[in-house]
């Protein structure tokens, strides 16, 4: 017992030491942003890692995580410029993020109209203290959560968004963070807030430019104001080895909408958890996600919505093909609170199993206490169709081809919601060349 | 030169024997009918020809063109001009009707080591096709079969079957559940196919399609076996009389 209490105090204590190195460089911030930190590091000190005895992290052991003790980044790695081609999107403005730090230079101009700010978020802090520090730490729970603790206390730098009033900021803004530096820790932190009538359109994608293992633990705070728009993608391709832990946290007032995607394909161990409060009349949720796993890969999609008010609309779907050892796990839990009628919540997990041993977790949950509402839930673990595989076969078309176009129909329904052409294009690129036979899958769609 | 030749072929499924010795011969420029009660084996017969692994060929063989077709995976049959016209055509969530049948039109060009064929001629191909069975032109871009009436689904077979210009096409129970205009739209989608090089299998269990398909032979399977063959007149008297007449020879014959 002695032994298991020192080794969990010492698999904390790198983190603390992390926050005492951070506080010694005498961080530009308010008292009142180094409080937050405070408390956030004192919040880990007391949750600890999770472990599987508690029931969110059932299905996803994270004690590897806990293990590697990885410290902070002291600077960002080198990135040439050309590195970043595979990376980019067309028609967006970029910010990019090396190994936790802002780095100007690979980044581009954005488009922006009058009164919106967007900056990373060191620079955010020096300039417009006030806004961030009424928002940042105000959406997420770190209390209960370790590694948004974590990323609270630790975090160096990250992407600010402030959407005025009636503004729309029509060119998407492209973040992303690039995992450099082996046995390195990044935590992004994210603050995107939309005022009243405002609309914006961000990308949040995560490479690994190295193959070997790190850790990326971001945290995105949404805030929406009345009848605010948000389009957020995601877009998870870390390297095969890295960990990746990233909690993100909407909060939403009356006839705002919040369209989420959330696309991952990378990662030895992933998991997100995708929060949403619905805190106004007439509000709408919609979350589309697509995860791949293969090889010994692990994917773990919790998320949760509050619906709090009523006419709430949230639709969630989330589909996963697995092949090789993969693992997903799947847990959405929707909570109607009692004021919340006329809720109308779907939510829907698919699974697809390409190999006898993948293994997918899907547990679906309602919770409610409004007594007119209309919630549904379900989730399918299968396998491909063989009426479907020989239907195609008895057709002309291989076995092999059969299966990958099969398997590229049902990814796809979730890839053809991207609105920004040059994402969706670049994923459905990817799923070509990804599925053997993936030349005649692109001829065929 | 015979397209196809069945001799004396056996099939079972899940252990039963359901066909019991089947010998047949279609020529090229034919069209044979075979017409039968329920549960004759007119569909095991069907699947065997198309490839199906549930049904185990247990006697006999199958010559296409002269090669051995039960050697052949499903698609090599289809890429060698087999084309199957199924009873119950399965939906495809999520595969465009248009864009698979595009990709089964390149791989048996690929085969036959034709040119494979752009968007812009495929397009005018599939406009041409589908006049010939009054297809509406959304269900082309819909999902395979998703969504689709019964007898839009059969007719999207032989709309299939119009663009893959098969060599031999087998029509599975096509005309079942159709009312009498998509029966004349299917019948004439396979009538605009039949020329010297090409031979149709018509799986029935009405008479009534072949009002608008005349077949040169008409074949009754009963209980495995072709019990009876002839010319399209007996079609007519299975019309007047039923299966009954000769299910109770075919049982004597059995007991005998």
């Amino acid at each position: 017992m002695q032994a298991v209490v020192e080794r969990s105090s010492a698999e904390k204590n790198v983190y603390v030491e992390g926050f005492k190195a951070l506080e010694a460089e005498g961080l530009a911030e308010s008292e009142a942003l180094r409080s937050l930190r405070r408390r956030a590091i004192e919040g880990f000190e007391a949750l600890g890692f999770p472990t599987p005895k508690m029931e969110r992290w059932r299905n996803t052991n994270v004690s590897r995580i806990a293990k590697a003790q990885f410290r902070a980044a002291e600077r960002p790695g080198e990135v040439r410029r050309e590195s970043l081609a595979p990376h980019v999107y067309d028609g967006t403005g970029r910010m990019v993020f090396v190994d936790g730090f802002f780095v100007p230079e690979l980044s581009t101009p954005l488009k922006l109209p009058a009164g919106v700010l967007a900056t990373n978020l060191v620079e955010a802090k020096k300039l417009h203290g006030g806004l961030v520090e009424s928002h940042l730490g105000h959406h997420v729970d770190f209390e209960d959560q370790a590694f948004a603790a974590l990323n609270t206390a630790l975090h160096r730098d990250g992407f600010f968004l402030y959407v005025p009033k009636n503004a729309v900021v029509e060119e998407p803004i492209h973040l992303l963070f690039l995992g450099t530096t082996p046995e390195t820790a990044a935590y992004p932190r994210n603050l995107l807030v939309l005022e009243d009538n405002s609309q914006a359109t961000i990308i949040e994608s995560y490479v690994g430019l190295t193959e070997e293992a790190y850790l990326t633990c971001p945290v995105t705070e949404v805030s929406l104001g009345v009848n605010a728009v948000l389009d957020h993608y995601k877009v998870q391709r870390e390297s095969l080895a890295a960990f990746h832990i990233a909690v993100q946290q909407s909060w939403q007032d009356r006839d705002s909408a919040l369209r989420s995607h959330s696309i991952s394909i990378g990662g030895a161990l992933v998991r997100n958890d995708l929060n949403g409060y619905l805190d106004g009349e007439g509000v709408s949720c919609t979350l589309n996600g697509l995860y791949l796993v293969d090889g010994k890969q692990h994917v773990d999609n919790h998320m949760r919505m509050d619906h709090a008010k009523p006419n709430g609309y949230s639709h969630e779907l989330y589909k996963g093909v697995l092949n090789g050892s993969g693992r997903a796990v799947f847990n959405g839990l929707i909570h109607v609170h009692e004021d919340a009628q006329k809720t109308d919540a779907v939510q829907s997990n698919r699974n697809l199993l390409l190999s006898k041993n993948a293994l997918a977790h899907s547990n679906p949950q309602l919770e409610i206490f409004a007594d007119d509402v209309r919630c549904t839930h379900g989730s399918t673990i299968g396998q491909l169709d063989d009426d479907a595989i020989f239907y195609l076969r008895s057709r002309g078309i291989g076995e092999e081809a059969a299966r990958s176009l099969l398997t590229y129909a049902f990814a796809s329904d979730i890839v053809e919601r991207i609105k920004v052409e040059s994402l969706r294009q670049d994923l459905e690129e990817y799923l070509f060349t990804r599925l053997p036979r993936g030349e005649v899958v692109r001829q065929a769609v | 030169m015979s397209i196809l030749e069945i001799k004396n072929l056996r099939a079972s499924v899940e252990e039963k024997e359901i066909l019991k010795g089947i010998s047949l011969t279609v020529k090229a420029g034919e069209v044979h009918a075979i017409m039968g009660p329920n549960g004759s084996g007119k569909s095991t017969l069907a699947q065997v020809l198309a490839g199906r692994e549930e049904y185990k060929v247990t006697g006999g063989k199958v010559l296409y063109r002269g090669k051995d077709l039960l050697e052949l995976g499903p698609e090599e049959r289809a890429r060698e001009g087999v084309f199957m016209a199924f009873q119950y055509p399965v939906e495809i969530p999520g595969v465009s009707n248009t864009y698979f049948l595009k990709a089964a039109l390149n791989a048996i060009r690929k085969h036959r080591g034709e040119k494979e064929v752009d968007a812009v001629e495929f397009l005018k191909l599939v406009r041409e096709k589908m006049k010939l069975v009054k297809m509406d032109e959304t269900l082309l871009r819909r999902p395979v079969n998703e969504g689709f009436s019964g007898g839009e689904k059969k007719r999207n077979e032989i709309f299939h079957m119009a663009v893959l210009e098969p060599i031999l096409g087998v029509l599975d129970e096509t005309d079942s559940g159709l009312d009498i205009d998509a029966l004349k739209i299917v019948a004439e989608g396979v009538n605009s196919l039949r020329d010297q090089n090409r031979a149709f299998v018509v799986i029935t269990h009405y008479q009534r399609l072949l009002d608008y398909i005349i077949p040169d032979f008409v074949h009754v399977l009963v209980e495995g076996r072709i019990v009876r063959s002839g010319g399209k007149e007996l079609a007519l008297e299975l019309e007047e009389k039923g299966y009954s007449w000769l299910e109770e020879e075919a049982s004597a014959l059995a007991t005998a």
